[in-house]
């Protein structure tokens, strides 16, 4: 069972907490992650703003540089407005990118390998900017599925499809952040685990489990650039759909 | 290392039948079934059984990060990037203003400096004049007391050549007188002698 890759992802429910009519909830090994993610965010932003200097020490450099990564994009792709969000959106990116930098550690669960997970993730957003567009702009917000400029004719055929992009948005943002954490972590254990079955052939085998060692310590180093790139890609993609709430005239 | 799997399974197999017939021990009659069934579990994130105790937790937990990022962290952070942010622009207006302000001292410095040098050039230039004015006076009055003294040198000169002259006479007719005497051992009177020096001398 050691060599199985799907085991990694499998939910341990480490206690149950009380059921509403035939629904268990338990305590699991996600949710710990989660809560582990939410403590390691927020105990760190906490103790890198804790000094408050001007000149800013290697904890509050780091925390600075994360806030000014997340507004910058925020800023650049919402405008001044965009910046109530901030909140939400740093919320996200930081707990993402813990989460991902935190399965990357042996033995512990990662979260957004869960689809259900980055689906909710994706649906906070998704309902953000539902919730946002049609307070703030009331039934202008379906503007947004109305492109300028574009001949009455094919209205109703753009207006469709715009439609469906939009109903698509929370179901790519979701797969794409699950396929990716769930792709790389499968393939990472598949070549771990030729490891340790070629090294368990005798002294041919122990020669022969250099390169997928390699490829292992390769791999490693590409999952970390893929858990710090997935958390941005949703950032991004989040900044973008934010921006449709904001302004939904194109 | 089954039991994480069974019970998902059971939900699969008999979700109704499992809790409806025997309620009061339901984890055991789930891994019961699950294993009479002896199907495959569903991979694991797709497990819906798991799903309601992961959205209960990322409500507890994003919720609580979000709580915290809302009243705690963001205005944290914000307030130590936008006050840097207001601080440099602080001083950099700061630094502006003084500026102008070392400019226009500046400016009057070198306005005061002008008006020195104009004033000393001034007064350099009237001392000079004054000076000058002051030595040609008196070169001449030294030049006028030098003719003076010039013409008086002159007349005494004069006065001492003609009363040399004067004497020159007497001196030739003393000589006349001796060199008549010694020539022919008689004394000439004084008036011949007087007579023939001066009849030589107009000639």
């Amino acid at each position: 069972m050691a060599n199985d890759p799907i085991h990694q992802f499998h939910i341990q429910e480490f206690f149950q907490i009380g059921t509403i009519g035939d629904t268990e909830f338990h305590f699991t090994n996600s949710a710990f992650a989660m809560g582990a993610t939410v403590a390691i965010v927020a105990g760190f932003l906490y103790l890198a703003t804790a000094k408050n200097s001007l000149i800013p020490g290697r904890l509050q450099s780091v925390a600075e540089l994360a806030y000014e990564f997340v507004a910058g994009t925020l800023r650049s792709s919402t405008g001044k407005e965009g910046m109530r969000f901030f909140p939400l959106v740093f919320s996200l990116f930081m707990f993402i990118l813990v989460a991902n930098f935190f399965g990357m550690f042996p033995y512990f669960m990662t979260a957004t390998s869960q689809i259900i997970i980055t689906f909710l993730l994706s649906m906070t957003v998704m309902l953000t900017v539902v919730g946002y567009g049609f307070a703030k702009h009331g039934f202008g917000f379906l503007g947004l599925f109305v492109p300028s400029g574009v001949p009455m004719a094919v209205v109703p055929l753009v207006s469709a499809i715009e439609v469906i992009s939009f109903l698509s948005r929370p179901i790519s943002l979701s797969v794409r952040l699950f396929g990716n954490m769930l792709a790389g972590h499968i393939t990472l254990k598949v070549f771990a685990g030729f490891v340790a079955s070629m090294a368990s052939l005798g002294a041919i085998g122990v020669g022969g489990a250099i390169l997928p060692l390699v490829m292992t310590v390769g791999l490693t180093a590409l999952e970390f650039l893929v858990a710090f790139l997935q958390a941005y890609i949703f950032t991004v993609l989040t900044c973008m759909y934010l921006n449709d709430a904001l302004h939904p005239g194109h | 290392m089954t039991w994480f799997i069974s019970p998902a399974h059971a939900e699969d197999a008999a979700p109704a039948p499992a809790s409806a017939d025997v309620p009061p021990a339901p984890t055991e009659t789930h891994t019961e079934v699950g294993h009479e069934a002896g199907g495959k579990a569903p991979f694991p994130p797709f497990d819906t059984q798991k799903f309601p105790s992961q959205i209960l937790w990322y409500v507890v937990f994003f919720g609580l990060l979000y709580l915290l990022m809302k009243r705690v962290l963001v205005p944290r952070l914000s307030t130590i990037v936008e006050g840097r942010a207001q601080r440099i622009a602080g001083d950099l207006e700061e630094a502006q203003r003084l500026r102008i302000e070392s400019d226009k001292a500046l400016g009057t410095y070198e306005k005061a400096l002008a008006d020195a040098k104009s004033a000393a050039h001034a007064i350099a230039q009237a001392s000079t004049d004054e000076a000058k004015a002051a030595a040609t006076k008196q070169r001449a009055d030294i030049e006028a007391s030098l003719a003076a003294k010039l013409e008086a040198a002159e007349g005494r000169i004069g006065e001492i050549k003609a009363k040399a002259l004067g004497d020159v006479n007497a001196i030739a007719e003393e000589t006349a007188a001796a060199v008549v005497a010694a020539l022919s051992g008689h004394q000439p009177s004084p008036d011949e002698v007087a007579k023939a020096v001066s009849a030589v001398a107009t000639k």
